[in-house]
């Protein structure tokens, strides 16, 4: 034996980083119930290091129209209020105590209902007039269908202080001027290349935005379909911001999670199809937690997931690391 | 890497005209220019400045720091006329930073203002008997200048070592040398010393063409090896420095970074 028992621990002392950056804190909502997620000045949960203010946030997902393309296990929690974004909006706020909304706009897609900015808008009052926790408004994600989508929303949610998004390379300038000229926060996206999201970032604070306004969101992606690309680069950009002390990687970031877990076959295959998998519906919030406690880890701030007990397993992670 | 704007200098012609004056002007839109360039520190020469160099040193540092948040390099080899900068620099924007003190007796004096002034110092590594033949002797001066700042109570991390840029029209060999000794000078402590160019003395009898290849090229490699700062023109050298952060992993590339 090299050391005797006491003299290996006595002489450890956990190393210990300090950092030059620090992440933006971002609030949103109002009055009662506005929420701030991000400002901390450490790596995920290294509070032995720093401080983490806030802890990172998850917001439910709803959209415009009923949830048709979700899987039947995941629409199952809100069969009875999927009907109307309203009734859906007040479910999650009032039974599933969400702190806040996101609302995906996914019927004004021209390849769906093709619905208009004014139906879109009006939806959106909607859902405002009903709830008191943040909104968070997203596009259908066709860009220059959700350029129109999103200026009738941010005008119908002004002074709510909301997250609008997202804005792309091929979009960013209408939908920062709405977000502007509205007061709501926006969510910058580009594809999964840490470089073009730095780059997005800086040409929309050239516009004027406000840097600390921003959430960026790099991409996402479910486990086993490339989730380590994601963390990959979520962790380097919250190491430049950081470590770097990156001015422009410092906005808090978003997994957009729901959107790319119940579409992979994980959580859709059948039982009756392969038994050796289990549970269909324990692997879909599986599939939903464990993808988006991943990406807690790798630095997001903010979450979208669609599963009540994903979100009830996510949080008591959270919980547990704080 | 640390810009400290060379352009308010005596021998600018614009420079010496306001010096003389005492028109503020020229001398805050130029500060304001290496300002807005990315100068991280403003180099105020007033050369030997003989008579009433106290109250001219007085006359440019508040001149400055009323229009620039930023520390000076106080560049004189008048004591005098340091102490009396040194007794008006704001502090709030940084401290002063005294060009030079050397292996001179005659140049000590400087090491006794930067301890009584809480300043930084550059060491510029000449001694009395004339220029140093190669990066081993600059390396020597250093230490034993790094041994006066000891002795006189300036700590090492205030004092920038610098080793005597020469003309490359002239002095050709003396390029690389400089290169050797920026990393020597380093070696010389730990944490490394501190290290300082007057960047554009490289290019200096040189075409006006040529000029600002020559110091940013010469500056890339410095800065390869290690250099914490460059008294230079931060219209002319800024784009070197934030693509060699890029380059060297310092900074996260993007397809605007020279905007940032």
């Amino acid at each position: 034996m090299l050391f005797a028992k006491e003299e290996v621990e006595t002489a450890f002392a956990p190393p210990k980083d300090t950092y030059s950056g620090k992440v933006y804190s971002v609030n949103i909502g109002t009055a009662s119930g506005e929420v701030t997620f991000g400002g901390e000045n450490i790596l995920p949960f290294h509070t032995f290091e720093g401080v983490a203010p806030n802890r990172p946030l998850i917001a439910f997902e709803i959209q415009d129209v009923p949830p048709t393309d979700w899987p039947e296990n995941v629409q199952k929690p809100y069969k009875d209020v999927s009907n109307d974004p309203v009734s859906w909006a007040k479910f999650c706020q009032d039974t599933l105590k969400a702190r806040a909304i996101a609302l995906r706009l996914i019927g004004t897609h021209p390849d769906r209902e093709n619905r208009s900015p004014e139906d879109a808008a009006k939806t959106v009052r909607d859902v405002l007039s009903a709830i008191s926790i943040p909104l968070i408004i997203l596009g259908s994600n066709h860009a220059e269908k959700d350029a129109s989508v999103l200026i009738a929303a941010a005008e119908a949610a002004k002074d709510r202080n909301c997250i609008i998004g997202k804005a792309q390379e091929a979009n960013y300038k209408t939908i920062a001027a709405a977000a502007m000229a509205n007061k709501h926060k926006l969510i910058a996206m580009s594809e999964l290349d840490i470089n073009l999201s730095k780059q997005l970032n800086i040409l929309i604070t050239q516009m004027g935005f406000d840097k600390e306004r921003l959430i960026t969101d790099p991409m996402c992606s479910a486990l086993g379909y490339g989730l380590e690309y994601t963390y990959s680069v979520m962790e380097r950009i919250r190491l430049a911001a950081l470590t770097q002390n990156d001015i422009t990687m410092q906005p808090p970031m978003l997994g957009d999670i729901g959107m790319y877990v119940w579409k992979v076959k994980e959580a859709q295959a059948s039982e009756a199809d392969l038994p050796q998998w289990g549970s269909l519906e324990e692997r879909g919030i599986a599939w939903e937690a464990v993808t988006a406690t991943a990406l807690i880890i790798a630095g997001v701030e903010l979450l979208i997931m669609r599963h009540p007990k994903a979100v009830e397993a996510v949080e008591k992670v959270i919980e547990e690391l704080v | 890497m640390l810009i400290i704007g060379e352009k308010l200098s005596i021998i600018a012609k614009r420079v010496r005209e306001a010096m003389m004056k005492k028109d503020k002007g020229p001398i805050q839109d130029i500060a304001t220019s290496q300002w807005k360039a990315e100068a991280g520190m403003i180099d105020a020469n007033i050369g030997p400045a003989e008579d009433g160099g106290g109250e001219l040193m007085q006359w440019m540092v508040t001149t400055i720091q009323e229009v620039v948040p930023l520390p000076l390099c106080l560049d004189t080899t008048n004591y005098n006329a340091i102490e009396a900068g040194l007794k008006v620099h704001n502090n709030q924007w940084g401290r002063p930073l005294i060009n030079s003190t050397s292996n001179d007796p005659e140049r000590f004096a400087m090491l006794e203002l930067a301890a009584k002034y809480n300043a930084q110092i550059i060491g510029l590594t000449v001694g009395k008997g004339g220029l140093p033949a190669d990066a081993e002797e600059r390396a020597a001066i250093a230490a034993e200048i790094m041994a006066r700042a000891a002795e006189y109570g300036v700590p090492l991390e205030d004092l920038y070592l610098d080793p005597l840029v020469l003309q490359i029209a002239t002095s050709q060999d003396h390029a690389l040398k400089v290169i050797k000794a920026i990393k020597m000078f380093q070696e010389l402590n730990d944490p490394p010393m501190k290290t300082v160019v007057g960047l554009s003395n490289v290019s200096n009898g040189c075409p006006k063409q040529l000029r600002p290849i020559l110091n940013n090229y010469f500056l890339s490699l410095l800065i390869y090896e290690g250099l914490t700062a460059a008294i230079a023109d931060p219209h002319e050298i800024t784009p070197t420095v934030k693509t060699i952060d890029v380059i060297l992993g310092k900074t996260l590339y993007a397809h605007s970074y020279l905007e940032m």
